[in-house]
């Protein structure tokens, strides 16, 4: 029962502190791809990989006071920085989920930009096809973003040292 | 004349209770609609377990794919001659619009959770993959199916393409809106469709909607709302779709037991609980094979799989109190306790459900540009994010709701002796 809301507080708790919406998404999508059990389901949005089933029970730990959301005015838009309150870490002691331990790709996560993992998760959606076609493939769906050459190898030496679960 | 330009010597219509007609001349769109895997669609509902709260409910996947089709149609007769639409993306949008939906299982919602499967994998699987669909779209041309593909996935090059099947205000939402009201019965769902339809411009890569349409727009956003708490997160439906993940749960556990003999062995079953479910299996299924199986299964031996089965067949579902895990996930543990100790097994029955476990949303304004929002065209040609102009929506979409209930088998609990102690526990917990 809320396991799902359970592992997802686990990553939390490891993580510490996530900073940005689009950051979390793309997180989660790339710990999932890594082979860590969540199970909120993604889809391709006009930006990438996004599950509107992640941004819902965000809310809901928000609002059962398990997630701590404070919003910070940046420049021209607002910025969302989350932890895991008491309450949260107390449920989560009681909770019978498996705690894999994902620090070692959170830490990966954590030294890139959100714009890096937005690349990084857009070519992971599109897996399944050879590196020249995902690379054709993200600047199709993404070209306003102008990735360049050197932006593909680094997602790709990024994506080739990412810990598989 | 080439197959994606061919026409049919006379207009086929089907008559629909939603948009009256539904207008067929393309012979592509008219072979798609015969393919054995587009009629599969005939046997899955499109509520799923809705039909046990409302009983018109019935409707199938197969009314609301060739409603999609048909909002679609007059949308691009709109856009026609209109700057940046593309008359030549015609065909790709109709077809992709016909089987936006076409890799839906039986009750898909609870399959997809309980088995870890997706519907859209199944969509491309069948567009992709061996099957008369697959012929029919490379007749048209060798990549149409791939082109097809890409657009329900969301991954075609043409954004405005993808923002007709799947966008805030698509031709999908607005077909099941107006198809789920009046299929339930109910009041709310309603709006000017064909108001909103005049009022669509085609702006770069997505629809945007003419300023003076924005009321229109505010109904169909107030459906969205009252439909999603309303209908689509009914507590009824709810408990029909806990017990239904049961009966898949507590059927896969003792399958791969190895250690209990079915009666009726679950044949179309065993890829989903081997987690090796190939395009075949997965075509076979329907929810007429799925209520044959449960139907049979109410003689199993197995005590829970027979008594789930038959809560499901008779409607005899479970109770259900407001939760609040926040405050309350300590008693939820010692609840579980307390069935253990009166031989009630809590891994099936007694569940917690969310408002997250949907697969439906009410409107959200963008969010850090992950969702494309609903804009407003204003007559100097700038684009306004809807909630900031309309107080309605605004009033509505800045609402955090969320929503938790706790489902329970009632009638087991009440067979317990009065004076036993777990008994009173339970009620206790269960009061609040």
């Amino acid at each position: 029962m809320l396991e799902d809301h359970a592992k997802l507080m686990t990553f939390f708790k490891q993580a510490q502190e996530v900073v940005g919406r689009k950051r979390l998404q793309k997180m989660v999508y790339i710990l999932k791809k890594c082979g860590y059990d969540f199970s909120e389901r993604y889809s391709f949005h006009f930006y990438g990989p996004y599950s509107e089933e992640l941004s819902t029970r965000i809310e809901e730990l928000c609002n059962l006071g398990f997630l701590d959301e404070e919003r910070e005015k940046e420049k021209g838009y607002y910025q969302y920085r989350y932890h895991l309150t008491d309450r949260g870490a107390g449920f989560l002691e009681q909770a019978e989920v498996e705690t894999p331990d994902m620090i070692d790709v959170i830490d990966q996560m954590n030294n890139q930009s959100s714009k890096f993992l937005e690349l990084v998760s857009t070519m992971l959606f599109f897996d399944e096809f050879s590196k020249d076609d995902v690379e054709e493939k993200v600047r199709t769906v993404k070209s306003k973003q102008n990735y360049t050459e050197q932006d593909f190898e680094e997602a790709w030496k990024f994506i080739e040292e990412l810990t598989v679960h | 004349m080439a197959y994606r330009d061919e026409k049919l010597n006379e207009e086929k219509v089907f008559k629909d209770p939603v948009h009256r007609y539904i207008h067929v001349r393309d012979r592509v769109i008219w072979d798609l609609i015969s393919t054995p895997e587009f009629q599969r669609l005939r046997r899955i509902k499109q509520l799923g377990t809705t039909f046990l709260t409302f009983h018109g409910a019935e409707h199938s996947r197969f009314n609301h794919s060739l409603g999609v089709y048909e909002i679609v149609r007059r949308i691009i007769e709109n856009f026609r001659d209109q700057p940046f639409w593309d008359d030549d993306e015609r065909l790709l949008c109709l077809s992709a619009a016909l089987l936006h939906d076409l890799g839906h299982g039986p009750f898909s919602h609870s399959f997809e959770k309980v088995f870890d499967l997706d519907h859209e994998d199944f969509t491309r699987a069948i567009i992709l993959g061996n099957t008369k669909v697959n012929q029919i779209l490379r007749q048209v041309d060798e990549n149409f199916p791939q082109d097809v593909a890409d657009v329900i996935h969301k991954t075609y090059s043409n954004k405005l393409v993808v923002s007709l099947i799947s966008s805030q205000i698509d031709a999908d939402r607005m077909d099941y809106l107006q198809r789920d009201a009046y299929f339930t019965g109910v009041s709310y769902g309603h709006f000017d469709m064909e108001r909103i339809l005049r009022v669509m411009r085609p702006v770069e890569d997505q629809m945007v909607i003419k300023e003076s349409g924005m009321h229109a727009v505010e109904d169909y956003i107030m459906s969205r709302y009252q439909m999603y708490w309303q209908v689509y997160f009914h507590p009824v439906t709810r408990s029909a779709e806990v017990i239904l993940s049961k009966i898949l749960h507590r059927a896969k556990d003792l399958y791969l037991s190895d250690e209990y003999a079915f009666k009726l062995h679950p044949t179309h079953f065993e890829s989903f609980f081997n987690k090796d479910v190939s395009l075949e299996d997965y075509l076979k299924l329907d929810e007429n094979v799925v209520f044959y199986y449960f139907h049979i299964w109410q003689e199993e031996d197995d005590e829970i799989l027979a008594d789930l089965c038959r809560r499901f067949v008779d409607r005899d579902l479970y109770k259900y109190v407001e939760f609040d895990p926040g405050h309350q996930y300590r008693e939820l543990m010692d609840l579980k306790e307390c069935f253990k100790e009166a031989g009630i097994d809590p891994n099936y029955y007694l569940e917690v459900d969310s408002s997250s476990d949907l697969p439906y949303d009410f409107y959200r304004p963008g969010e850090e540009e992950e969702r494309l929002p609903i804009h407003l065209q204003f007559p100097n040609g700038e684009l306004r994010e809807l909630s900031r102009q309309s107080d309605i929506v605004e009033s509505i979409s800045g609402k955090k709701r969320t929503d938790h209930k706790l489902y329970f088998a009632r009638d087991l609990i009440d067979k317990l002796p009065d004076e036993d102690t777990t008994k009173k526990r339970i009620l206790e917990i269960l009061k609040g």
